[in-house]
């Protein structure tokens, strides 16, 4: 009992049934990818959410710091022009 | 588990947006993001039992199979809370809640085939049919094989048993689905995808415990050791089950072996386990769990799923 090592943690994203994408909805320990993508199914879809599960080791998502958050997100803020504001959208352009 | 949790200052809404807003489909319940249509499993079915089927063997050969999915189910939920790891535990009382899903159809479809095994309760008691089968029989009444009974051990213990169980009645199922009984048919169908998971989980972490450590394999083949000479009675036939069987109901478990220890093999094989080689536990004068012979722990486990139904006969859940 003296080697109690933890098992990787893994990030769990889930596409829900009227869902495009895949979304993350948290994460969890498993001893391998395969039994990852059962404990997400066990954990995250027992209330009929998914139709299909995306795990990664957490150790492998490459993550922007806090500290970047200005110079990298800021710039955009004042950018009314990018966003598709000024088209009429017609009615049946769906996901926009 | 982390949760990640959204700030709802954000100007640009956060991530679940697009699930609950967007992708709306016109008149229906899409302010849920993950839907809200469960399924009837039932739902269009012909509940009439057919004209030519023994009712009463119908309905014993209802309570066979919805008392071992009962019992399994008792005992896999004493894993609640003590399991290796949160993830396990979740995976466990999934598969136990799944186990008694079963039960209730099972025992359900007993009772409408043949009242009279429904145990009588209180004039006015609103206890359904299927609650008074699962909570007002004794011991001797129970139908449940004795794999599904015996106390539970370590972890190795409940993915052997799950792993051994699940392939029996994963074979049984897929071939119940054509059974001339719609209910049985339905509940079957149901059933299957159920199985197959439980299968799939018990065979990986049989494989996993197999090839892991020193201990977790000596865990793994004393488990297998234990609980084998209990695996000759879901094998084997009963009258009752025969009877079925030739009324194209049921499903004669002896019609199966070959698939299963297929199956068996393949895990063993790729685990690199022996095939145990201990002879099958005896009935007692020729009567097994099918009879309603059991071993004690049934009475014990029994006392402690049925104490509060039985203290409140008209009570209302």
């Amino acid at each position: 009992m003296s080697d109690r090592r933890e098992w990787p943690l893994y990030e769990v994203f889930v596409r829900g049934k009227r869902g495009l994408n895949h979304v993350h909805v948290g994460s969890l320990h498993a001893p391998d990818d395969d039994m990852a993508i059962r404990h997400a199914r066990d954990v995250y879809t027992r209330r009929n959410e998914g139709v299909s599960i995306w795990v990664v080791r957490s150790a492998d998502i490459t993550a922007s710091s806090p500290d970047e958050k200005d110079p990298l997100f800021a710039p955009s803020g004042d950018k009314v022009y990018r966003h598709p504001t000024f088209y009429d959208i017609p009615d049946n352009v769906p996901h926009m | 588990m982390s949760h990640s949790t959204p700030d709802p200052n954000a100007a640009a809404g956060n991530v679940y947006d697009g699930l609950l807003e967007h992708h709306d489909v016109a008149g229906d319940d899409s302010q849920w993001a993950f839907g809200t249509d469960f399924e009837d499993p039932l739902a269009g079915v012909d509940t009439t039992v057919p004209d030519d089927v023994d009712a009463h063997e119908l309905a014993t050969y209802c309570l066979m199979l919805g008392d071992d999915a009962l019992v399994l189910s008792q005992r896999i939920s004493e894993w609640c809370s003590n399991a290796p790891d949160l993830e396990e535990d979740i995976a466990l009382a999934n598969i136990a809640l799944d186990l008694l899903g079963q039960a209730r159809l099972l025992l359900a479809r007993a009772a409408a085939a043949d009242p009279s095994v429904v145990p009588t309760l209180p004039e006015g008691s609103p206890v359904p049919a299927e609650d008074a089968l699962a909570f007002f029989r004794d011991a001797g009444q129970f139908r449940n094989l004795r794999i599904t009974e015996v106390p539970n051990g370590d972890f190795a213990h409940v993915v052997v048993r799950t792993l051994l169980f699940a392939t029996v009645r994963l074979s049984l199922f897929t071939r119940l689905a054509e059974s001339r009984d719609p209910v049985l048919a339905a509940i079957a169908a149901k059933g299957v995808k159920e199985l197959t998971y439980h299968r799939d989980y018990a065979g990986r972490w049989f494989l996993t415990l197999a090839q892991g450590t020193d201990e977790s394999r000596r865990r793994l083949t004393a488990a297998l050791a234990e609980l084998w000479p209990l695996f000759g009675e879901p094998l084997s036939t009963h009258p009752v089950e025969a009877g079925v069987a030739a009324a194209g109901v049921g499903v004669d478990p002896a019609a199966v072996a070959d698939e299963v220890d297929v199956v068996l093999e393949q895990v063993f094989a790729v685990s690199g386990v022996d095939r145990p080689g201990a002879a099958p536990l005896a009935g007692v004068q020729g009567r097994t769990g099918r009879d309603g012979l059991h071993t004690e722990a049934l009475s014990r486990m029994l006392a402690e799923m049925q104490v509060v139904a039985r203290a409140h006969p008209m009570g209302k859940w």
